[in-house]
């Protein structure tokens, strides 16, 4: 059990390296990448839970870094979209334009990578179910479907 | 060369946008920087009595607090300056800005805006169009005939809550009516809604010492960002220097100018230090302005064969609390009210109308999904007391080259396009002839709806674009133009219309996301899907521009007549002799001889448009021309309904366009297939509610509902290509066409397969239920 008031350092593990930060215990995990690490790919959507836009993985499962404090997230590791390298989903979202403001495409992508790596034959309601916790409003959600679709074990399914 | 057009080039700022490098208003590092947050009105409808800021003044981080009175007597508004930027005497709808609060961090400043104390002293709200125009009303502005006008053409009518009419006024109705042999009638009701872009609004300001307000944010229209605040603050339009970076979704609500003008307030109130105001979602959904609502009568007449003779339409707007850009949204229904079709007698009424609601501004369509919501319902009603097809009875009625529109221009192929082509396309896609009401095995029910649309831009009569062409050492060329990257890949469209028009690999056009009022050309606003014609012919100008002085410097350099010259894969060439040439990099900024002599100097290219040949309309006619060109098209959507609950599921949208031409067919494709999903998203579920008292009650996505994936039809979709002769390369608008005939067609669809008349939207399970219900 950890206890501070006011505020304190923080270790966090974010996109591999170690980083030290200096936070409220009310700073939101968003708020710390956005503000105090400059790692602005997470957007605010909502900060109510229901976008998905801010959406991070906290040891490899996608969270909405709006609804956890950071100081959470001291001993997990955190990934953002500026850690992902050269992941297939980066390249499939460009391939199939899973994006039009490209506002929300950060969340969609850490949501898509963290299904491909823990359910790499996922199926049409897996993806669903998965994708579900995000919203876009400039596509019709075609794209990303064909986006994620491509990235799966047996690829695209349907067009 | 392969040509740069008809082919899906991928959008240039593609890889920053999926690596999180791309960079919207709040997300540019800024060190001071202070928050603002806006405290907003409880009541739809109250006096303030007074706003109490001492408590919150001295709380911790606090730097300023401020009220309406810190505003003066100003009123916004660019057309009827009706809107103080901060409530002053009364506020006039849930949401409306009371004060703000400036602080070193933003959880500061929400908390000292909690400990503001605001008296209020409620009236009754004005909460539907049938309050807002009962005799002797409720008056949600007491001094409407004191307001300036800023167009001419705006007809206030104090007393009331009407803010402007429209009317149209053509052939004669007595006849009309004489020569119908069928009508039918229809009253509807559309709520008001949100535009509900991912990035909430968002703004930053500083004024230096020197006088310069330096205003970032997230909008469509920099240039009337700068031309207001100099008009509110009175300084020159030099002295305003607007940035907009990438923006994330605007769908017409980025268009208004609101947190601009709030944010110059915070601003000055801390001796100009950097502010950053962004809207939470509530406050983007209360507090900025959102999309209208309508109530409509409409009463059409027919002969046998179908052919319409007599169309009486009033049309109400629900604009709410203030006019903002509604005056236009009331004209842009009057002018299209016959939709793509040869309506001879008409007699229609566009009003504007206060109420005690968010106030509305531009959303995608503008004005055209709710004018197509009435009018394809009423087509298809007249299709059934006729007995005919859907198809049949618009195709029947199609306008056709020589006929005249609702407001008297008269139509070719070139301004109006094809429809009766996408009506036969989408006949096969949506396979109509299969049958339009199919009962399934297990009791559900197959049933499709189809509806046209058509819109034109509605632009003031001299809208104007500009855009210069340079050229970098190298050879390449860089585009400045202040078309705002919304997300519909606008920019990279310019890159594509300047590498066709100087032959060149677009992958060599270099057009950076930002656009800023001090470097950047004019260009009127990021709106009307208008981008692709307006920015389109002045990016097209600019480069032959630009290839007319290579030309000349290529003549000069190669000691040949120009014409015996061509230009393409950046080279100045001998047609008779191609490998005879200059390189755009040896003209680009002069051309150097063997001696080191030099001559011409740096190219540029300079192009500019401006609308031309559009009027006003007449004030008891409506008889003008508001629009160089249409884009028309048809929908359909199949859908699946269970007649045991009442509830549907969408499986297929269609959608064909007279695009002229596809410019970029994914882009395109992609851009449809949203509008859809929005239009989808009005039909099906979503509304602002507004609790007793006018409270509103879906201000957060878990209230107010979106599509969310495996929600969505497959999508259907194609174009056709008549050009627009005008228009560059022929084509099109297409940025807002996808949501116009969404609602009407969903609409049919459903009133088929349930039996039931629809008027209004969303169309839920509980509407269909009480539909049903009634005896």
């Amino acid at each position: 059990m950890r206890s501070c008031t006011g505020k304190c350092f923080l270790e966090l593990e974010v996109n591999g390296r170690t980083v030290s930060v200096a936070a409220k215990p009310s700073d939101t995990l968003l708020h710390v990448l956005r503000e105090k690490l400059g790692l602005t790919g997470a957007k605010p959507g909502c900060e109510n839970g229901d976008c998905g836009a801010c959406t991070v993985l906290v040891d490899g499962m996608p969270v909405k870094s709006c609804l956890m404090l950071a100081a959470e997230a001291v001993g997990h590791a955190v990934t953002t979209v500026e850690g992902l390298k050269d992941a297939p989903i980066q390249t499939a979202f460009v391939e199939q334009w899973g994006f039009q403001c490209g506002y929300c495409t950060s969340g969609f992508l850490m949501v898509c990578h963290a299904l491909a790596l823990h359910h790499p034959d996922a199926d049409d309601a897996l993806i669903e179910t998965w994708l579900q916790s995000n919203l876009c409003r400039c596509t019709g959600y075609a794209e990303i479907r064909a986006a994620v679709k491509s990235i799966l074990a047996d690829g695209p399914r349907r067009a | 060369m392969n040509t740069q057009l008809g082919v899906s080039v991928k959008r240039k700022e593609a890889r920053d946008k999926v690596t999180g490098a791309a960079k919207y208003t709040a997300d540019l590092s800024q060190t001071p920087l202070l928050h603002v947050r806006i405290l907003a009105s409880t009541q739809a409808h109250a006096l303030l009595l007074g706003v109490d800021a001492a408590a919150a003044s001295a709380m911790p981080g606090v730097r300023a607090v401020v009220t309406g009175t810190d505003a003066g007597q100003l009123l916004c508004g660019g057309i009827l300056r009706d809107m103080p930027p901060l409530a002053r005497d009364r506020v006039r709808y849930f949401g409306e800005p009371v004060a703000l609060v400036v602080a070193e961090e933003a959880q500061q400043a929400m908390a000292a805006a909690a400990a503001i104390q605001v008296r209020y002293s409620p009236l009754s709200p004005v909460t539907t169009i049938e309050e807002a125009l009962v005799p002797d009303p409720v008056l949600v502005h007491e001094n409407l005939g004191s307001y300036q006008r800023m167009e001419a053409d705006i007809y206030p009518r104090p007393g009331t809550n009407l803010f402007h009419a429209v009317k149209v006024r053509k052939g004669d109705m007595e006849r009309g009516w004489a020569l119908s042999d069928e009508t039918v009638e229809g009253t509807f009701h559309l709520p008001q809604s949100d535009h509900a872009a991912m990035e909430t609004r968002a703004v930053r300001c500083s004024i230096s010492p020197g006088g310069v307000i330096d205003i970032t944010t997230a909008s469509q229209s920099p240039f009337e960002v700068r031309e207001l605040i100099s008009r509110y603050f009175d300084v020159p339009q030099g002295m305003v220097a607007v940035h907009v970076p990438l923006v994330g979704g605007a769908f017409g609500g980025k268009a208004a100018v609101q947190l601009e003008v709030l944010a110059v307030l915070a601003s000055r109130a801390v001796d100009g230090a950097c502010v950053s105001l962004v809207n939470s979602r509530e406050q983007d959904m209360a507090t900025s302005p959102c999309h209208m609502g309508m109530r409509a009568e409409l009463k059409l007449g027919a002969r046998r064969t179908g052919e319409i003779t007599a169309a009486r339409m009033v049309f109400h707007l629900n604009a709410g609390a203030y006019a903002d850009i509604s005056p236009k949204l009331a004209k842009a229904v009057a002018v299209d009210c016959s939709g793509p079709y040869r309506f001879p007698n008409i007699d229609c009424d566009s009003f504007g109308v206060y109420t005690n609601a968010p106030y509305a501004t531009s959303y995608r369509g503008f004005g055209h999904a709710e004018l197509f919501f009435c009018l394809e319902r009423m087509m298809d009603k007249l299709a059934d007391a006729l007995g005919m097809d859907p198809f049949e009875l618009r195709a029947v009625n199609a306008l056709k080259e020589g006929d005249l529109t609702a407001t008297q221009v008269k139509a070719t192929r070139s301004n109006m396009g094809d429809l009766v082509c996408c009506l036969d396309r989408l006949k096969s896609l949506i396979n109509w002839s299969e049958g339009a009401r199919i009962q399934e095995p297990g009791g559900l029910i197959r049933a499709k709806g189809m509806a046209c649309l058509c819109k034109t831009s509605d632009t003031p009569t001299d809208a104007s674009a500009a855009a210069t062409v340079s050229f970098l050492p190298d050879g390449t060329v860089a585009l400045n133009c202040a078309a705002v990257e919304i997300g519909p890949g606008i920019r990279t469209a310019m890159a594509q219309i300047l590498a066709e028009t100087l032959r060149m690999d677009v992958g060599r056009v270099y057009v950076n996301m930002e656009v800023d009022t001090q470097t950047a050309p004019y260009y009127w606003k990021t709106v009307a899907s208008m981008t692709t014609y307006m920015m389109g012919r002045a990016v097209r100008a600019a480069a032959l521009d630009a290839r007319r002085q290579l030309l000349a410097l290529g003549a000069v350099a190669m000691r040949c007549p120009e014409e015996d010259l061509e230009v393409e894969n950046e080279r100045v060439y001998l047609k008779a002799d191609p490998l005879m040439f200059a390189a755009f990099r040896d003209l680009a900024t002069g051309y150097k001889y063997g001696n080191g002599n030099a001559v011409g100097g740096p190219v540029i290219g300079r192009g500019s448009y401006v609308m031309d040949h559009l009027t006003l309309l007449d004030k008891d006619t409506g008889k003008g021309k508001a629009g160089r060109s249409w884009t028309l098209g048809a929908q359909a959507v199949e859908v699946e309904y269970d007649p045991a609950q009442h509830t549907y599921r969408l499986l297929k949208a269609a959608t064909v366009l007279d695009a002229g031409k596809v410019l970029n067919p994914k882009t395109a494709r992609g851009v449809v297939m949203g509008g859809m999903s929005m239009g989808l998203g009005l039909a099906t579920r979503e509304e602002f509610v507004q609790a007793p008292g006018g409270v509103e009650g879906a201000t957060s996505f878990r209230t107010y509902k979106m599509l969310r994936i495996g929600e969505e039809p497959e999508y259907l979709v194609d174009f056709v290509e008549t050009p627009q002769v005008d228009a560059p390369f022929g084509a099109r608008g297409i940025a807002e066409h996808g949501v116009i005939g969404m609602p009407a067609a969903l609409a049919n669809a459903v009133a088929k397969a349930a039996g039931v008349d629809i008027e209004e939207l969303p169309v839920t399970p509980e509407l269909i239920w009480r539909k049903k219900g009634r005896p």
